[in-house]
């Protein structure tokens, strides 16, 4: 273990790389030392305080949890709502981002900025006033309420990065469509659209990941009729053991980190630049 | 090339919101003619190129292809076909599937496609290159592609805005014969946009040298370069020497400048640089009116030292009023 002396370290990096070196662990150690606790206690058995490492490892969690019937039907409740509400949000929002992205009119810039509304204010304060609209039109409880509730927060992501895909897309690479033969809707179809897929399939994985973590709206608008995994977590913390809430955030987790590795051709702090860029 | 009018703009006016554009455009382009249009950037060819391509609708006036007008169609209808500078291949999809795109538009059968195709890959001497996508290919390899597909389409007119200028010199001077050879294979009418007068020069049968969206003079590249019509046509077109005299500007080319040893009739000067260039060399003089470029054969480079005393005749030059300058 020579090689791990602090002072040799320090003068084999030199003073500044040592001192990046440092905060780059902290960092991971923040970041990841959680997620590796819960990682460890999902496969604990048998934990008790004061040890750090679990007494006994295995599986005896995960089947306790596919047997309660409560979350195993608020799992698959969960990604039905997501497809869902990814599906309606491509259709509504895919050619809205076009129009915003290929038509300069009067008020463009106003409209691109009101889709940041929902996301400046207070959530719960949206959710008051939402839930008046929501008993007028009787969508309180009801499983349209819910997906209208995670389509609104997940609108301003997926037009302003599909809109940017769009831009992106060279209109010359339009125009010889046309030159072609093509006409509007068949260039739309055949150039415009999978040149900007890769930047739609970003906004729409971050649609899916989103109505996937989405509590407070769902918690507010689905009881008690649609518990939702967030939402059925609320009730795990309070009433299981830590080991079975490890057990159920590793489950949420997991989509989540599939999604990111198809996908990390396309995500990257580029694709989302581009998406919040505003002309 | 035959005296069928292929091509006419009658009187078109297209003029941008910052009123730039162009003006009572007026032209005739003959079947299986190449037609330049030649100026600096922002000189109005891209916009008269892309109002006949369909991209620009014209304020006033028409365009006529056989006689009959097109102005009022959208790009699809128009029997035109462009090529762009950044050659626009779509890069989802392979050589093959860019080829074949029109293609199936114009619900051509399977068999007959891939002929045609097929054809096409060898005549750009693109063979073996079907399955690869734009982004594997070198630009001069996109351009060639590019310049296929438009030519698969059949178009009565091929439209190309400055294809060559993203291109390397060595590849750049290639492509023009290549164009060259295919156009009067052919026989295709071609509109043409550069700001390179070489080039301008090289293809074709005949220039439109343009200026702040107009035309200056319409003639074959022989006419324009010996015969420009004003100072902003002689300066634009080759080397160039204005000389101010008595209320004239007096333009002569450097190879038409006879340049001899101590002084004598004629402006004399002082050698101020002698450079070698290839099979010729150029002579720069200080003269009272100015420096004066001059090409002197190869082998005579050694003579004209610099700071030597030297006399300029000209043996062809042409004269302009004085205040053609402002043009």
């Amino acid at each position: 273990m020579k090689f791990l002396n602090p002072k040799r370290l320090y003068y084999s990096m030199g003073r500044r790389k040592f001192f990046e070196w440092l905060v780059l662990l902290a960092f991971t150690l923040f970041f990841y030392g959680p997620l590796l606790h819960l990682f460890m206690l999902a496969f604990a058995n048998k934990y008790q305080v004061p040890a750090i490492i679990p007494q006994e490892f295995g599986f005896h969690w995960w089947k306790y949890v596919f047997n309660q019937k409560s979350l195993v039907s608020s799992i698959s409740l969960s990604f039905t709502i997501a497809f869902i509400v990814t599906f309606l949000s491509m259709i509504i929002c895919i050619p809205a981002a076009f129009v915003l992205a290929r038509f300069n009119f009067k008020g463009r810039k106003l409209i691109m900025l009101s889709f940041l509304i929902g996301n400046a204010f207070p959530r719960i304060g949206l959710y008051t006033s939402i839930g008046i609209v929501y008993y007028k039109f009787n969508l309180m409880g009801t499983f349209i309420g819910v997906l209208l509730i995670h389509m609104l927060e997940s609108m301003m992501l997926m037009i302003w990065l599909s809109a940017g895909a769009f831009r992106n897309v060279p209109r010359e690479q339009e125009e010889a469509a046309r030159d072609a033969g093509a006409g509007p809707l068949r260039t739309f179809l055949h150039v415009t659209l999978p040149m900007a897929w890769p930047g739609i399939a970003v906004a729409a994985m971050f649609t899916f990941i989103a109505s996937l973590g989405e509590n407070q709206g769902t918690l507010l608008v689905g009881l008690p009729k649609y518990r939702t995994m967030p939402v059925e977590m609320y009730g795990v913390i309070l009433d299981y053991p830590a080991t079975a809430g490890a057990v159920f955030a590793l489950i949420l987790i997991i989509p989540n980190l599939i999604l990111l590795l198809l996908m990390r051709k396309y995500v990257g702090p580029e694709t989302i630049a581009k998406g919040y860029k505003m002309n | 090339m035959s005296n069928k009018i292929k091509l006419e703009i009658r009187n078109m006016t297209k003029l941008y919101k910052n009123n730039d554009g162009v003006r009572n455009i007026n032209l005739k382009v003959n079947e299986g003619e190449l037609v330049t249009l030649l100026g600096p950037s922002g000189c109005g060819k891209t916009t008269i190129l892309r109002t006949i391509g369909g991209f620009l609708n014209c304020d006033q006036g028409s365009i006529l292809i056989d006689g009959k007008p097109i102005e009022h169609l959208p790009p699809e209808k128009r029997p035109t076909a462009m090529v762009f500078q950044n050659y626009n291949l779509w890069p989802h999809m392979t050589v093959y599937e860019n080829m074949a795109f029109g293609l199936k538009l114009r619900k051509i059968p399977k068999a007959e496609r891939h002929r045609q195709i097929m054809e096409m890959l060898d005549l750009v001497k693109m063979t073996g290159m079907e399955n690869k996508y734009p982004n594997q290919l070198s630009g001069g390899q996109q351009q060639r592609i590019a310049i296929a597909r438009s030519l698969l389409l059949k178009p009565e007119v091929l439209l190309l805005d400055e294809p060559f200028s993203a291109l390397d010199a060595k590849i750049r001077s290639q492509m023009r014969e290549e164009l060259r050879k295919i156009q009067i294979d052919l026989n295709i009418t071609v509109v043409f946009v550069t700001h390179d007068q070489e080039e301008a020069m090289a293809l074709s049968d005949r220039i439109v040298v343009m200026n702040k969206g107009s035309f200056e003079q319409i003639g074959t590249p022989a006419e324009v370069y010996n015969n420009p019509i004003n100072r902003y046509v002689a300066g634009f077109i080759g080397d160039m020497n204005f000389i101010e005299q008595g209320g004239k500007t007096i333009a002569v080319r450097p190879e038409n400048i006879l340049i001899q040893k101590g002084t004598g009739d004629g402006i004399t000067g002082k050698v101020r640089a002698t450079m070698v260039l290839g099979h010729y060399s150029e002579v720069t003089v200080d003269t009272y009116h100015g420096i004066i470029k001059a090409f002197v054969p190869c082998e005579n480079s050694e003579i004209f030292q610099s700071g030597e005393t030297v006399t300029l005749t000209f043996s062809k030059y042409h004269e302009f009023a004085k205040d053609d300058i402002a043009s």
